[in-house]
């Protein structure tokens, strides 16, 4: 079992080439051979991730089912899980099956559409367990391929502007990501990562053309760091890229863009900016509360504002995604344990909230708050759902979303009280767009004549959100089944951030409380 | 003794044995009627002699007195330039035969041309580099005005002519100066003398000469003034010709030149090669954004490609020159496929050049559309394609050799030249519906396309084996 993780990671792309290269044709029937096979795949992918979670040991917070190849030109291929990334490799086999059941009604390309998720599957479980740097950034960068084309091929009317908007303001930040890679090369001479996250990466004052830069080279690696990551994420204020890709991806493209492309920031956050640039992290930690905060507010009014359904989700998801930053760099147990909880929980729940408008948006070709109303009348269970999953968007106890909400919100408190009193207000803005957009959307009377018709969701429709439900809920009432996972490779991550901090800062730190 | 040399450069006396027996045949009997059966001989023998001596090899052998070399890194450039000059003529022969350009001398100038690369990659000595230079440069001026008819094509030729010219009289003069401050033409003579001297003025005016004329026919800003005229004048197979085989050999001729010649002085000229890098990246990448037609686009894009190039030559180490020769493999291999495909252009049976006529040709071509799609994002060096570590592979020498900075204008200039390659993809899966592309395809040319794509995805598990070869290549050159 060695070599799990490269099954798992290439089982997707290998499904991808398969479907790619021999199967021909574009009749009914070769278009359902795709989805199949395309479903197949992805729930094989899944089923082979339970093995890892089978064989992982909770109680070691260092990597595991580490494999290791000589590659071109000196670098490695070498990949590996630690409590960290592992939820991270089953959200997305998870959620996969999901999406591709979803858009089981596409007619256009279908081929081509499979192929582009399998890929992208592939791509994406790279990222979240690739151990050197090189390989990291491969699998980040390569993603945007997909993506792009997902957004442009398959999307709505503005697709070819949000798809362009979307390749370059990702690719602009990996690129000072590369730079700062090739530094960090230069400085420890590897790209390994397990190695790289025991160097300790200079924090002497640089001075740079008469700047005084505070915490010298990290603070730079720092900062090309976020550029990427934050644009992934994605914060306050580099977040204007997302609601154009949402509302234009189709429904499964905004789906996995929401439930785990967006991780792949806090991913980077959790694995690189943390625990190899301490000391620019602590300095820059103030910086980052307040672009949270400023996010949580911020994105949250402009929800309250928004028209199109999507809009208002994707606004919603940088709200969340705030708790997430904040969470993290609150360097603390219940921060970061928040922080990947709030990741995971809004995993399921933004997905499903995607997909919610997409049962609507299929039966409508509308987006529109306005073109609905009184759907309650006509779908029923459609309601239920709905009004199950804007509650654990709000953050409604008993449902994952309040877990993560709370954890980070603790952890922010023992840090910054300030920007916790700000974020707080953001649940009670939540609640306020969220419950507003439920209760145009599915409460009155059913007055408008196109909806006299609509049908409640079919089997297939409810099989998709059945899982969604059942893991939303699990976790909500019972949420050690992941902090018992995350735990040790959380406290050993926070044990050793504090360390390297400096003493000073840390006195400083304390005195401040 | 003189069968010793006769062995160490007996490829290249059968390459030129074969192509003037082939010449007179085809003179006293057929004429042109013989164009196809020659393209493809001369292709079956650019294929064997690229067995031949990738087979053979081992060993380093100096003939002639020093004039001639072969060693490993001459033998992995001339087996790059054999096979990419075999791959366009026979992807180009259903283009020439249906345009009315089946002239019986295209096949044949190639193999002198080729034979001359041959002798470039070879030379250890200053003449016997002009000498295979100018047999190179003089078949390809005629191959640039192959459609006499065409004012476009002579007017390319002619262009090529002058400036090519010009350049060859600069690397003469560049050349005469070195002889005078070190008293040899021999690469090794002039060597010994610059180890542990300071380099003479005199002798640092022959070197800029001899860049200069090198820089011109690699085609680095900025030199490269010619490059999109002449693309773009030529007809389609000769560009494909232009694009592939006599890069390689100018700049494994360049990296020779530099590393035998003048590697006891790195710091002097590295600075030099450092500038045309980061000049011709940038000039190549903005420079391209305008373009619509694909020729001349492909102009641009061989202009920041040899920038690239370069950045692994500017790094003056083993590493650089191994990371340079693995760029250019690759560099050829992405443009064999493009060419394949930009050769089968074409709408009411003329061809077309335009990229617009793209248009939404991804719903037509599914299968052809994404082999281009991968070339694509291939050559703008998009992970995870081959493309990628091509230019990782120079980036880190660049690195490894503490020039930062040319590393970040690299990674800079990739960025912006990303945009051009993905507007060909934009408009083959986005456009708008327009008259269909016609893109009849030999097997050849499919074969070539498909091969090209299928190598930039799986050649990234080992890049296709050759990194062995350009490693012991690049020993070779450095010592």
């Amino acid at each position: 079992m060695e070599n799990l993780l490269s099954i798992i990671t290439f089982v997707p792309l290998v499904a991808a080439a398969i479907l790619g290269l021999f199967l021909q044709g574009d009749d009914p029937a070769a278009q359902r051979n795709a989805k199949w096979l395309a479903l197949i795949a992805t729930t094989v992918t899944f089923l082979v991730s339970l093995f890892l979670l089978s064989g992982f040991n909770p109680a070691d917070p260092g990597f595991q089912f580490v494999e290791e190849h000589d590659w071109i030109f000196g670098l490695k291929y070498k990949v590996g899980v630690d409590g960290i990334s592992i939820l991270f490799v089953l959200l997305t086999t998870f959620l996969m099956p999901i999406t591709i059941l979803s858009t089981w009604e596409v007619d256009t390309r279908v081929k081509e559409y499979m192929v582009a998720f399998l890929v992208l599957e592939g791509l994406m479980l790279g990222v979240f367990v690739a151990l050197d740097l090189v390989l990291f950034y491969l699998f980040f960068e390569a993603g945007l391929i997909p993506m792009f084309l997902i957004i442009g091929i398959w999307g709505g009317k503005d697709r070819i502007y949000a798809a362009f908007k979307f390749f370059l303001y990702t690719f602009l930040g990996s690129v000072l990501m590369l730079v700062a890679m090739i530094a960090m090369y230069v400085d420890a001479g590897t790209t390994d990562i397990p190695t790289l996250l025991t160097h300790q990466f200079s924090s002497e004052t640089l001075n740079i053309f008469g700047f005084q830069i505070v915490g010298g080279m990290q603070t730079l690696l720092w900062l090309a760091f976020f550029a990427s990551f934050a644009v992934k994420m994605p914060m306050w204020p580099v977040h204007t890229w997302l609601p154009d890709a949402h509302v234009q991806a189709p429904t499964a493209g905004s789906v996995v863009l929401a439930a785990i492309l967006l991780k792949m920031g806090g991913y980077g956050f959790l694995r690189f900016s943390l625990p190899m640039f301490p000391i620019a992290s602590d300095l820059l930690s103030g910086f980052v509360f307040w672009l949270s905060a400023i996010a949580i507010v911020y994105t949250s009014l402009v929800a309250l504002a928004q028209s199109d359904m999507k809009k208002l989700i994707a606004y919603s998801s940088v709200a969340h995604m705030g708790y997430v930053t904040m969470g993290i760099f609150a360097a603390n147990q219940q921060g970061i344990d928040g922080a990947i909880f709030q990741m995971l929980s809004h995993g399921f729940i933004s997905g499903a909230l995607f997909l919610c408008v997409g049962v609507i948006y299929d039966r409508m070709h509308t987006r529109e708050i306005d073109a609905y109303g009184g759907l309650v009348n006509r779908m029923p269970v459609y309601a239920l759902i709905f009004m199950f999953f804007t509650m654990a968007n709000v953050g409604l106890p008993g449902t994952s979303g309040f877990i993560g909400e709370f954890l980070t919100l603790m952890g922010i408190f023992q840090v910054s009280t300030w920007t916790a009193l700000f974020a707080t207000s953001g649940v009670i803005l939540s609640a306020a767009y969220a419950l507003w957009l439920y209760r145009r959307v599915v409460f009155g009377d059913l007055i408008k004549e196109s909806l006299k018709t609509i049908t409640d969701m079919t089997r297939r429709e409810k099989a998709i959100f059945a899982p969604l439900v059942v893991m939303t809920l699990l976790l909500g009432i019972y949420p050690s089944l992941v902090t018992d996972i995350i735990g040790p490779s959380v406290a050993n991550l926070v044990s050793e951030y504090h360390a390297a901090l400096p003493a000073v800062a840390d006195a400083a730190q304390v005195a401040s409380h | 003794m003189i069968s010793a040399d006769i062995s160490a450069i007996l490829p290249e006396v059968v390459l030129v044995l074969y192509s003037m027996a082939a010449l007179l045949g085809a003179v006293y009997t057929g004429k042109d009627e013989l164009t196809g059966t020659l393209t493809w001989t001369t292709a079956a023998v650019f294929v064997a002699i690229a067995l031949w001596i990738g087979i053979s090899g081992g060993g380093e052998t100096i003939a002639f007195s020093g004039g001639f070399i072969d060693d490993a890194f001459s033998r992995f450039a001339k087996v790059t330039v054999l096979l990419s000059a075999a791959a366009v003529l026979v992807m180009s022969q259903d283009y020439v035969e249906r345009r009315g350009l089946g002239r019986f001398e295209f096949p044949l100038l190639l193999a002198f041309a080729v034979a001359g690369m041959m002798i470039m990659v070879s030379a250890g000595d200053l003449m016997s580099l002009y000498m295979g230079l100018e047999l190179q440069s003089l078949s390809l001026y005629v191959v640039a005005a192959l459609r006499r008819d065409s004012p476009k094509s002579t007017e390319a030729g002619l262009k090529y002519f002058v400036l090519g010219a010009l350049s060859s009289g600069m690397l003469l003069y560049g050349a005469s100066l070195t002889y005078g401050f070190t008293g040899t033409t021999l690469l090794p003579g002039i060597l010994a003398t610059i180890e542990g001297e300071q380099v003479s003025i005199g002798l640092l005016f022959g070197l800029v000469f001899l860049i200069t004329g090198v820089a011109f026919k690699v085609s680095a800003v900025p030199f490269h003034m010619w490059t999109p005229d002449v693309y773009e004048g030529s007809p389609t197979p000769v560009t494909a010709f232009f694009a592939t085989a006599p890069k390689v050999a100018a700049m494994a001729m360049f990296a020779r030149l530099m590393m035998e010649g003048f590697g006891a002085a790195v710091a002097d000229w590295s600075q030099v090669i450092a500038l045309l890098a980061v000049l011709s990246m940038f000039l190549g990448a903005i420079a391209a954004i305008g373009q619509t037609n694909i020729k001349r686009l492909m102009a641009y894009s061989s202009i920041a490609h040899m920038g690239f190039a370069l950045v692994g030559l500017a790094a003056g180490t083993q590493e650089g020159v191994e990371a340079m020769l693995i760029y250019m493999a690759v560099y050829v291999a992405m443009n064999v496929g493009t060419f394949a495909f930009i050769l089968s252009m074409e709408k009411d049976g003329a061809p077309v050049t335009d990229i617009a006529s793209l248009n939404l040709y991804s719903k037509k071509e599914p299968l052809k559309a994404l082999a281009m799609l991968v070339l694509m994002f291939s050559l703008a060096g998009v992970p995870p394609m081959l493309g990628f570590f091509a230019k990782f592979g120079v980036l880190m020498a660049a690195v490894n050799a503490q020039m930062m900075l040319l590393a970040l204008a690299g990674a800079v200039a990739s960025v912006i030249g990303a945009f051009y390659y993905l507007r060909i993809v934009y408009y083959m899966y986005f456009g708008t519906e327009t008259d269909a592309l016609e893109t009849r395809m030999v097997p050849a040319q499919w074969l070539l396309l498909m091969a090209s794509a299928v190598m930039m995805v799986v050649g990234v598990v080992n890049l296709l084996g050759i990194e062995g070869a350009a490693a012991a290549a690049a020993e070779a050159l450095v010592r």
